[in-house]
């Protein structure tokens, strides 16, 4: 009802200012602004290297769609960028990826007020029912799914340790999931740190681990870039032999040692960057086509193993 | 107690009273080295303070070339941005090269001459700036860092830029492998500091860093080419920079936006906790190296024991920073 209406007085406004040359062009054209976190850390560097590729692609299927985007390094920033958005560019819809739920919020709101479009990706508003699309991946799933696959791998139990994120709500979430996931399975989680989906960060909470526990059986690094660095500690300490590592978000790296059967490197849990496309792309289809498109669309976290790999792999992606 | 502050370091602690700038850091090394032998028995073995040695080399490097610009009466805020851009391009040539150069001790030898001049290149921009344009360092490392950070971020097109595989066999043991035990980090680290003391206490160019920034008209009728000392001392910054990016890029083989970040705030702290005077005026490299040590070793102790919430680990180094500072003063204070 609302996408017809709209579209209905879209094409009405076009019609009604056709003679008008200079302006007409600029009311045809609807304007999608997407505003995301700067590529501060590896899955981040894959989002933003998805919606490029995603907007060149719809620029060029689609002539009246216009497209603006911009990446901020902190919540403030992206605030600025978000009013830039509305009072210069004079945008129709916004797809958000917020840094975080809460500042964002309210400037999110304002735009939904002047009665734009509001595409909300990966990280919810602190409040319901503002964004007209939600996209998002699975964070307990994510949590859930790499659980599961500990409990199956490692039926007599184990001593496992855990490397966290950058403490969020998102970390918080798989964390919880996990923990529900394993519990009553034996399997006992030695340590828990941050290592802040860092490489560097995950390389030394590896090694202090390595020093701390004689025994370790498994690790989850809930991310691939902590995978890397947890991976480079355990080699460094000759202890490959010992422990796996399962990390997660398919870094095209670890899905080519998955696709090779490394035993070090078992498995995969996905939560693709790409998710910022599938958003953007749904947000396009508002504007150029009937289909309905509102409501809320969750990209489940998939188990990757030697079996299915080959379909995850992104050989061109910068993650 | 009315003499001049200037001989205050150099006279020995008198009586029962404890010299706290000059054994402060020490001290506080010393207290945290038993507290950990304390809490975890691992604390001590050979590879645990070889990881901690060997992880501190990055920022203890980097700190050293500090304790002259801070000594001078200068700052630079772009060092941690500069380590990620020259880690980027120093990749960069290796793998461009690879084709036509092949796999060979050649290849990694031209990667760290690239590193050095890159890193020679970066200090002159930020030391000519300063210098010559007359503007505030804050102002232009400040403006360095911001555009050394995007360079990186651009180069790796925002993600992470990585190391061929078969060189990085070859690089892998500067970082991983040492002489008689000892990793090479540490002992370039070593290397590094022991010159630096050197330079810092025995050479005309050590003493016009610290008169420069203590005063710096004074210095300049006392006939010390100001500008020529203080460009001196950002391109000796920037060369270790490139040195310390030598030892950083065979660790994991890649950089990324996410390389570097905050190490010159590292820096600079350990310069301040090892007694160094944020003003300029007053500088010694020996306390810079404690001073790193003890940040290194607060993160270690925090990761082998349960003893605070993870969440809190940045607020325990900033109790311990604060606190080696306010120690110092203290005995400044009462004279």
């Amino acid at each position: 009802m609302n996408l017809k209406h709209f579209a209905g007085a879209l094409a009405l406004g076009t019609m009604m200012v056709m003679p008008l040359a200079a302006q007409a062009q600029e009311e045809e054209t609807a304007v999608i602004g997407v505003s995301i976190p700067a590529a501060t850390h590896g899955w981040a560097g894959g989002m933003n290297f998805h919606a490029q590729a995603t907007i060149e692609a719809l620029e060029e299927r689609y002539e009246n769609l216009d497209f603006v985007l911009s990446t901020a390094s902190d919540p403030g920033q992206q605030v600025s960028d978000i009013e830039d958005m509305m009072a210069t560019r004079n945008i129709d819809a916004l797809v958000v990826l917020p840094f975080e739920s809460e500042p964002l919020t309210g400037p999110v709101q304002r735009v939904k007020e002047e009665g734009k479009w509001v595409t909300v990706v990966d990280r919810g508003l602190s409040q319901e029912n503002i964004e007209d699309l939600y996209v998002a991946g699975d964070n307990p799933g994510f949590g859930r799914v790499a659980g599961e696959y500990f409990v199956e791998n490692m039926p007599d139990g184990g001593n496992i340790v855990v490397l966290r994120g950058i403490p969020t709500t998102i970390d918080n979430e798989r964390v919880e999931a996990f923990e529900a996931a394993i519990e009553g399975s034996g399997i006992e989680v030695l340590g828990m740190e941050h290592g802040n989906w860092n490489r560097d960060d995950s390389f030394e909470v590896m090694q202090d681990f390595l020093s701390r526990y004689p025994e370790i059986d498994a690790v989850w690094a809930s991310d691939d870039d902590m995978a890397v660095g947890a991976l480079e500690a355990i080699a460094q300490a000759g202890r490959e032999d010992e422990m796996w590592v399962l990390g997660g978000a398919g870094m095209k790296e670890m899905i080519q040692r998955v696709m090779d059967g490394d035993e070090q490197v078992p498995a995969n849990v996905t939560y693709p960057p790409a998710m910022i496309g599938t958003a953007i792309e749904l947000t396009a289809l508002n504007f150029v086509s009937d289909v309905p498109v509102s409501g809320e669309f969750i990209i489940g976290s998939v188990l990757i193993t030697q079996d299915n790999a080959e379909q995850y792999y992104f050989p061109d992606s910068p993650f | 107690m009315t003499d001049t502050s200037a001989t205050q370091a150099k006279r020995p602690a008198s009586g029962f009273k404890i010299d706290f700038h000059v054994w402060g850091p020490i001290i506080a090394l010393i207290v945290l080295v038993i507290a950990g032998a304390l809490m975890n028995p691992n604390f001590l073995s050979y590879g645990n303070v070889t990881n901690v040695l060997a992880r501190s080399a990055f920022i203890g490097i980097i700190a050293v070339g500090m304790t002259f610009v801070i000594t001078s009466g200068g700052l630079d805020l772009s060092v941690g941005s500069m380590a990620a851009f020259i880690a980027g391009v120093m990749i960069l040539i290796m793998n461009a090269l690879l084709p036509s150069m092949g796999v060979g001790i050649g290849i990694v030898l031209v990667g760290m001459a690239s590193a050095l001049v890159v890193g020679l290149a970066a200090g002159l921009v930020n030391g000519l700036l300063i210098t010559q344009a007359r503007i505030e360092a804050f102002i232009v490392t400040l403006g360095t860092m911001g555009i050394f950070r995007s360079l990186i971020t651009w180069l790796a097109d925002g993600g992470t830029l990585s190391l061929d595989y078969s060189v990085r066999e070859i690089y892998r043991p500067v970082y991983y492998s040492g002489l008689f035990g000892v990793a090479w980090p540490i002992i370039v680290f070593a290397v590094i500091a022991i010159i630096g003391e050197m330079i810092m206490r025995h050479t005309a160019f050590g003493r016009h860093c610290a008169a420069i920034g203590s005063n710096e008209q004074v210095a300049r009728y006392s006939a010390v080419h100001v500008d020529r000392v203080r460009l001196a001392t950002y391109v000796f910054l920037g060369i270790l920079v490139g040195i310390a990016t030598i030892m950083y890029v065979p660790r994991l083989g890649s950089a990324s936006s996410a390389t570097g970040v905050l190490w010159e705030l590292e820096a600079i702290a350990a310069v301040i906790i090892g007694g160094t005077v944020l003003k300029g005026g007053f500088g010694r490299v020996w306390g810079t190296v404690v001073g790193v040590l003890i940040l290194s070793l607060i993160d270690n102790l925090l990761n082998l024991t349960d003893l605070v919430s993870p969440y809190l680990n940045g607020a325990i180094q900033g109790v311990i920073i604060i606190l080696a500072v306010v120690l110092q003063r203290q005995k400044k204070a009462a004279r």
